[in-house]
């Protein structure tokens, strides 16, 4: 790094300079569009979420009175669990069934590539046309049983399960392979050679040195997890509702993007609630991010 | 050693039937695309029979379900995505090259917001987003790609300045000895050693895109553009009056795109999935 940056200032005038008189051309249009389609965004958002508002003209100040709402919304609080919940289910299922199959996939066994295209083909379709699907089958299976994903919460969790599983599990398992693929071979004939049965070799050697692809594969699946919205939205769109008795309505498989949604357009008139949960949720996402840049840093310290 | 190569005979045979199963919901969406509407209803999972079997109606009829012609809503995908695609492409390269070579204070906070800017959901602008498109006039499908450039630089500038710092300088000094600007060098230098890259954020880019469905449902005038996930989801929200066997229809024939891009790059797709993965 520190490197590049002397070699370039050597080469101000050569490179340097005549690219910096060009920047309207080479810089400008992205930062022209960034302005337009994330900072102005973002930055109006984040004072949004301090205002009363049903248009971005009639915004008046209100200070935390938003914030203050949404914690104590039970239909938000109560999609934040649920959203932990599904992230944290999808992230166990969908990692071991990725590791097995790529496991299983980098034995040499006849038929891999063919094995892993068909893995891994549901990741392409995208999550509206891949929750229809879905729906179509679920809806087949559970009328014989008189039942449907919108009348009992807990099919709608296990059919959004089998849905994330559906999609991701190709997608892991590609990321598996190049891990396992870069796992040294004298190190399991070593192994071998030292009598080491195969749950062994893969206890002490294979999992340690694909450490960095479990941990790109757990930070992934846990962000997809909250992030969620359009397979949550085609399967069951929040539905079974519980009415309390205090009137309120929670939408029991409603996760927290949805509850977003919705906070801002099913009542024009709790936006800037939905707006500061907006800003919470981006929290919650970035604190993610975060612990996975250190946990990926530290990784990167030791090797 | 016999035990082993039975083994992995064995193996084999369980992987013929998982991904049979793995590709049932597909296949059942298809047969189901030629049944009669009542059938698909009661017995989903009947492949058709003489009674049921419609043969190509509902595709005739998913044409123009929903008060919608289906093939403007493709069109409109392809535009959207052709578009958007080659524009996040060409300015994000630029912008990275500038980004690395023009190493001063302005191109460093561009470049640590672009960074910035990968982390932040998109719940978190989708209201204010929307009413700015409005305001410039960036809602249409021939100006919503400026959208899509502007949301989507994050990652693609990451991804082309991680390649960029890499490359060698020396050669962009030499076309710069031998008098050559730096337009030139760019498009003529630099532009064929990015190619590597250029593949994989164009494959990151292009699936985003024709798959995304909020974005352009809340940017987009929806009674006059529709993408084809916005035009699946409006006919599945109208109940009772949905006619099952078109949409069953309309799906199948909403992948069929997906599946020839899989099929002919697929190469290129896991390679931009592998690089997108480690870096995001």
């Amino acid at each position: 790094m520190k490197k590049q940056r002397s070699s370039a200032a050597v080469n101000s005038s050569l490179i340097r300079r005549p690219i910096q008189r060009l920047f309207p051309i080479f810089l400008l249009p992205t930062f022209a569009a960034f302005c337009i389609g994330f900072l102005w965004p973002f930055i109006h958002g984040i004072y949004l979420s301090f205002c009363k508002f049903t248009i971005t003209s009639n915004a008046k100040w209100v200070g935390l009175d938003n914030y203050v709402k949404a914690i104590n919304d039970p239909g938000f609080m109560h999609a934040f669990w649920y959203t932990a919940l599904v992230a944290v289910t999808s992230l166990v299922v969908i990692n071991l069934l990725a590791f097995a199959v790529a496991y299983a996939l980098t034995r040499g066994i006849k038929g891999s590539n063919l094995f892993r295209g068909v893995f891994f083909m549901p990741n392409l379709i995208g999550g509206i046309v891949l929750g229809y699907i879905w729906s179509t089958i679920f809806a087949g299976i559970f009328s014989r049983y008189g039942t449907s994903m919108v009348l009992d919460a807990n099919l709608g969790y296990w059919g959004l399960m089998i849905v994330l599983s559906w999609q991701q599990i190709g997608y892991m398992m590609i990321i598996y392979i190049a891990g396992l693929q870069s796992v040294p071979e004298e190190m399991l004939e070593a192994a071998q050679i030292d009598g080491a049965n195969g749950w062994h070799t893969l206890w002490h050697i294979t999992i340690p040195t694909v450490m960095p692809s479990i941990t790109i594969c757990t930070f992934l699946s846990l962000t997809n997890g909250f992030k969620l919205f359009d397979q949550n939205l085609v399967l069951t769109g929040g539905q079974p509702f519980a009415f309390q008795p205090d009137g309120t309505v929670i939408r029991t498989t409603e996760m927290l993007a949805l509850n977003i949604y919705n906070t801002f357009y099913l009542n024009s008139k709790s936006r800037g609630v939905g707006q500061a949960k907006a800003v919470l949720f981006f929290i919650l996402v970035a604190a993610i991010a975060l612990i996975q840049l250190r946990a990926t840093k530290s990784k990167e310290v030791q090797q | 050693m016999k035990r082993r190569h039975y083994g992995k005979t064995i193996l084999s045979w369980v992987f013929v039937v998982v991904c049979i199963v793995y590709m049932l919901p597909i296949v059942v969406v298809g047969y189901n695309s030629f049944k009669e509407n009542g059938a698909i209803n009661t017995d989903t999972f009947a492949l058709p029979n003489a009674d049921t079997f419609m043969g190509w109606e509902n595709y005739k009829t998913g044409m123009t379900v929903g008060e919608y012609p289906f093939l403007k809503s493709v069109a409109y995908s392809f535009i959207i995505t052709i578009l958007s695609a080659a524009l996040i492409l060409v300015c994000t390269a630029m912008a990275a090259w500038y980004i690395s070579r023009v190493d001063d204070i302005f191109s460093r906070i561009v470049y640590y917001l672009c960074v910035f800017s990968m982390i932040v959901p998109f719940q978190m602008v989708m209201f204010t987003l929307a009413k700015t498109a409005n305001v410039t006039g960036l809602n249409t499908p021939w100006t919503i790609p400026v959208i899509y450039l502007g949301f989507g630089a994050g990652l693609a500038v990451f991804m082309f300045v991680g390649f960029v710092k890499g490359m060698p300088l020396a050669i962009e000094e030499a076309a710069a000895i031998d008098g050559c600007g730096p337009l030139r060098t760019f498009f003529e230098v630099v532009f064929p050693m990015l190619k590597p890259i250029f593949i994989s954020v164009g494959v990151l880019e292009i699936m985003w895109v024709w798959n995304d469905y909020l974005l352009p449902y809340l940017v987009l005038d929806r009674t006059e553009f529709r993408t084809i996930p916005i035009h699946i989801q409006y006919l599945q929200g109208s109940y009772g009056h949905v006619d099952l066997g078109a949409v069953m229809a309309l799906i199948m024939m909403s992948i069929v795109p997906i599946v020839v891009f899989y099929l002919t790059c697929q190469k290129y797709i896991v390679s931009g999935v592998m690089a997108g993965a480690v870096k995001g």
